[in-house]
């Protein structure tokens, strides 16, 4: 039988260049001549810079120059011009603006220099005075601060219906409950690093660590008053971003600005250190309130947040809306407010506001259903919805049942005792918890372009990235379905800004947006290519449509009888061309954005073994059951939902930035002491995925993967926690001294 | 990173002369935590003494009833050699419970003696730190002390030494054998680390003009009856919270000789002679670990964030007192705590 490529587990078309290390990074490409350059930072909170003395560095043999802001170049003075694609409301941070310091960590120098090695060391020879002002890193002292942004980027909480402050109030059980989440950075593997080529003449090729090469390119052209064909990013490969790279970051800046002014190549490459002076996933105060009848029907849900966010940038997440798009409820409020820190803008990190809106809500849950006696199952059986509430719009599809049902099938959920502490092993308590998660299923207007040559060689192009996910090869596997081309003869190109527009890769739109572009792309050569094959004086294929045709392994055959063909190669001699291009441009349908609202879904069943007396945890067992339709390439959506899981452990279990409020500089500031989770603290994934179809969210039918992994699971560890302890932590990480600090619950 | 000279002597005599005559030099062995905090500008040694060559230090040989371990033995050496599993298997599982195969394979076991704490400050030149400028302050105190010191603290600090092996080197009571121009000298391990007290800065008791030989373990007398229990923020690759090297002599249940040390709490491995007392004589039971356990964390005090740490090494020491006298000792792979 005839296997198409979509829909078959295939390995990474650029896999084999990764892990042989010929896949170029931003900060591994190089020019002759290359300049280096070492980021000083702030290690005041706020205040001002008195005096900057460089001396001492610029006297080092081999430092090329110190830029500060006495000395930067004139680069664009309204801060609109530093608005990148996805920037929030407010006006952006511009570094070396001017004296003034916003948050700890913020960049105030940069060093060239001939080499790395030299730059650093000159780098530590900078001496700065600063008058301190007085900071505030702590939101919880900044509470009574609290506002509703006036414009927001991210979807505001959805708008109350019923009246969630009556239904609590008169409703049997109920449940309220303060939680908070911390910090977390990013800490993709490849630091964020731009190497910018001087090509003369005031033109410049940047390799930037980007999740989105047009955006670094208007950025850049914006701020520093350059054309588009003075400025060709190219960026192919990213090493992991999880979002901190959907906005150029100061390094970029900082690169361009001494290449323009040394008319020299010039790469500065952030250290892991300097990895946690930008953004961040926020900080967060939440309240959720649920309350249910007896027999389990939920009648109201509060979801109130105040968040972080800098002084120069309202940014918000969708955060307290998830609560009340999850199940039927008829009445539902929630409210989200930030306040300002001096710190930079927190930013989006996989599942922005998703994880972290549902950790509450769905222990909230949990805590019900502990106090109705209820399965935690059967409650979100029995409170499924087939709405989105939120808007009152259908879901374009949920097959959130079948996830439900599956996951607990395979995790052995029916074996549950849903007794707290009901079992052991050893010193262990055993604790089985489960939640459900959700995320927006979206498309962007993306542009593609597809190139096939007599040789049978098809190539495809966007100017869209692989951020890691495998974005390559599903555009590889779709063009070689379009064209009945083995994969092998498909060249997949990203990360160009010279290429067919794409906007940042992020919000796991990537696949629908772009492999729609590719798949359109490659019908309009297709279209072409049949006209040519029919064409052919007593064609074989008769006068038979587009679609009496099959496109397979290089030919144009009939459907009805697969001997009567065309090659490829025949088809372009006869129509005399030796390539076919085309570009096209998807979009999002208005139709179903107008009446749809489409998510992702997924059901996580955790089981986690607590050793009570010394507050260990272990995750020892995870499924995962996803319906997020249409899965393109079941080997790397698996990955893309086995990196969201660990996300998820680590959220519950281990990642947390700690900030010193006295300093109001966050202070384990390395990947020895900013946790992660390692391979010890990683059992065996079961990922499900369950048949989903989908065509109204992407025509494709693909809803997307790189968030949806990490949804549920913090929720479902600090559950299983809860079922092993009767314990209910409501503050993550569990780390061991919550474990030995939390009481059990009555 | 600062400018730096470098040599490698070609012997021991050299290396000792090379240090004399440089005395802002470094020592540099398999350069796991040294080039990390040159690059941090944490360390600015303005030479480096490469004795990673360094000839007659890279063996581990008998040494009269116990087992001398030279100073460039690799921490994965040590770990595997046959000798030290069957005699000394509470050392290679304190080595095992730390870092990762690939540091262990660079770090050496003089090089291990001398880390340097993990403090968050310590590592942040734009803090102050009295360990590394000293006089400059302690913020750490009313600071981020969550992986901090609980005992043996001092108002100028409140760091802890970060290794594993070094607090299994301190409950057997092992030697390090170190060379100065004055010839050589024995340095027990309860002496080798220091108290922070009014000089931070000073880890260790050795000399600026001293390198280390090796360490001499003495006879062995615990290969049945120990463990070596570390708790840590994740289940591996994490520096430790807590933890306990744990051995008994044990006749029947009855407790002979007992050796507890404790690392992760203070600036050394911490030991409570008396409280080993305790146990000697004693049928291993809960309650004589309980007592035993108050005893050893008599005193101890946490600075906010770490205060759980005096109650988590009370349940550690029990835990691994049990574990040592009944004879089933922390699997290092196996992440269940027995």
């Amino acid at each position: 039988m005839y296997e198409t490529h979509v829909g078959s587990p295939r390995n990474r078309v650029d896999g084999r260049k990764k892990v042989t290390g010929t896949a170029p990074y931003a900060a591994e490409f190089t020019a002759p001549d290359l300049a280096q350059g070492y980021v000083v930072n702030s290690a005041i909170a706020k205040g001002r810079i008195t005096a900057i003395d460089t001396k001492d560095a610029l006297a080092v043999p081999g430092v090329i120059q110190v830029f500060t802001h006495q000395n930067r170049p004139r680069t664009a003075w309204r801060s609109t011009a530093y608005q990148d694609e996805v920037a929030p409301p407010g006006k952006p941070f511009r570094p070396l603006y001017d004296e003034r310091i916003h948050y700890s960590g913020q960049p105030i120098a940069l060093v060239v220099a001939e080499d790395f090695e030299i730059a650093r060391y000159a780098a530590s020879l900078v001496r700065v005075s600063y008058e301190a002002e007085q900071h505030q890193t702590d939101l919880t002292k900044v509470r009574e601060q609290a506002y509703t942004p006036k414009y927001r980027t991210s979807m505001g909480p959805p708008s109350p219906r019923g009246d969630a402050e009556a239904a609590f109030g008169r409703s049997p059980v109920k449940v309220e409950g303060s939680y908070r989440i911390a910090v977390e950075h990013h800490n993709p593997m490849e630091p964020h690093a731009s190497t910018v080529v001087w090509e003369g003449d005031g033109k410049i090729t940047v390799h930037d660590k980007i999740q989105g090469c047009q955006n670094t390119q208007r950025y850049i052209r914006q701020v520093f008053g350059l054309s588009a064909s003075d400025v060709h990013v190219i960026s192919p490969y990213v090493g992991g971003a999880f979002g901190s790279g959907l906005r150029p970051q100061y390094q970029l800046f900082l690169a361009v600005m001494a290449a323009l002014e040394l008319k020299r190549s010039v790469r500065v490459v952030l250290t892991r250190d300097q990895m946690f002076t930008f953004t961040y996933r926020p900080d967060g105060l939440q309240e959720v309130a649920m309350a249910a009848n007896e027999d389990g029907a939920l009648q109201a849900i509060r979801h109130d947040l105040i968040g972080n966010t800098s002084t120069f940038e309202d940014y918000t997440e969708q955060t307290v809306g998830w609560s009340g798009m999850t199940y039927h409820c008829e009445n539902y409020k929630g409210t989200y407010k930030v306040a300002q820190l001096d710190t930079y803008t927190p930013g989006d990190m996989r599942a922005p506001g998703a994880p972290t809106g549902l950790f509450p809500s769905e222990s909230a849950v949990d805590e019900l259903c502990h106090k109705l006696g209820m399965d935690p199952l059967k409650f979100r059986l029995k409170n499924y919805n087939q709405v989105d509430e939120a808007t009152g719009k259908p879901f374009t599809s949920k097959e959130l049942r079948a996830a439900l049902q599956l996951g607990a099938e395979r995790f052995g959920w029916s074996k549950r005792n849903h007794k707290p502490r009901s079992m052991k092993e050893g010193n262990e308590l055993i604790g089985w918890g489960m939640a459900v998660g959700m995320w927006e299923a979206a498309m962007q207007k993306t542009a593609a372009r597809a190139v096939l040559t007599i040789d049978g060689k098809l190539e495809v192009a966007s100017a869209s990235a692989d951020i890691g996910t495998g974005t390559y090869t599903i555009m590889a596997q779709i063009a070689a379905d379009a064209l009945g081309l083995p994969i092998e003869k498909v060249t997949a190109l990203l990360g160009d800004s010279s290429l067919p527009s794409a906007p940042v890769e992020g919000g796991s739109w990537g696949a629908a947006s772009t492999g729609t572009a590719v798949e359109l792309a490659c019908h309009a050569v297709r279209e072409k290519l049949f006209g040519y094959a029919r064409g052919i004086n007593d064609s074989p294929l008769g006068a038979a449509g587009v679609n009496e045709v099959q496109f397979r392994e290089g030919r144009i055959a009939l459907i009805s009888d697969p001997s009567r063909f065309v090659t490829i190669q025949d088809a372009m001699v006869a129509g005399g061309v030796d390539r076919i291009e085309a570009e096209e441009t998807a979009s999002p349908s208005k139709i179903t954005m107008l009446k749809y609202s489409s998510y992702a879904h997924s059901a996580a069943f955790v089981e986690v073994r607590v050793d009570e007396e010394l507050g260990v945890v272990r995750v020892t067992r995870v499924v995962q059951a996803i319906a997020a339709g249409r899965i393109l390439n079941p080997k790397t959506a698996r990955s893309q939902i086995l990196g969201g899981t660990v996300f998820g452990i680590g959220m519950a279990l281990h990642e947390e930035s700690m900030a010193d409020h006295n300093l109001g500089r966050f202070m384990n500031h390395n990947i020895a002491e900013y946790h992660i989770p390692v391979n010890a603290d990683v059992p065996n994934i079961d990922v499900i995925f369950v048949d989903e179809h989908d065509d109204l969210t992407s025509p494709i039918g693909v809803k997307g993967l790189g968030e949806i992994g990490i949804c549920a699971s913090p929720a479902a560890i600090a559950n299983a926690v809860f079922h092993a302890t009767g314990k209910r932590i409501r503050e993550l990480p569990i780390t061991i001294d919550k474990i030995l600090g939390t009481k059990e619950a009555a | 990173m600062n400018r730096f000279s470098y040599a490698r002597p070609g012997s021991v005599a050299d290396a000792v002369r090379e240090l004399a005559g440089h005395p802002a030099a470094k020592v540099i062995a398999g350069g796991t935590n040294l080039v990390d905090l040159m690059k941090y500008n944490v360390e600015r040694p303005t030479h480096l003494v490469d004795v990673g060559r360094l000839p007659g230090l890279k063996e581990i040989e008998e040494a009269g009833e116990g087992l001398r371990i030279g100073a460039l033995v690799s921490n994965t050496a040590a770990a595997y050699d046959e000798r030290v599993k069957e005699r000394y298997p509470l050392l290679s599982s304190a080595i095992l419970a730390g870092a990762s195969p690939q540091l262990r394979n660079a770090a050496t076991t003089g090089g291990n003696l001398l880390q340097r704490t993990r403090c968050y400050y310590f590592y942040d030149p734009a803090t102050p730190c009295n360990k590394r400028e000293p006089g400059s302050g302690c913020p750490a105190k009313n600071g981020q002390n969550r992986i901090l010191a609980i005992l043996g603290t001092s108002e100028h600090c409140i760091a802890t030494h970060p290794s594993d092996m070094c607090v299994a080197l301190a409950a057997l009571e092992a030697v390090v054998k170190v060379v100065g121009p004055n010839g050589e000298r024995s340095i027990p391990m309860a002496d080798f680390h220091r108290l922070p007290g009014n000089m931070p800065e000073k880890d260790t008791n050795l000399h600026a003009d001293e390198i280390i030989l090796g360490v001499e373990l003495p006879e062995p007398r615990f290969a049945k009856h120990y463990t070596y229990l570390k708790l840590r923020d994740r289940l591996s690759y994490a520096f430790a919270l807590v933890s306990v090297a744990a051995a008994l002599e044990m006749d029947g249940d009855t407790i002979g000789e007992a050796r507890i040390a404790l690392g992760g709490v203070a600036h050394k491995p911490w030991r409570v002679e008396e409280a080993e007392m305790m146990l000697r004589g004693k049928t291993a039971d809960r309650r004589v670990f309980a007592a035993v356990a108050e005893r050893i964390l008599e005193g101890a005090q946490g600075f906010g964030h770490n205060d759980f740490k005096v109650d988590l090494a009370r349940r550690a020491v029990i835990r691994a007192l049990s574990q040592a006298a009944r004879g089933t000792p922390q699997s290092q792979t196996d992440k269940r705590i027995q």
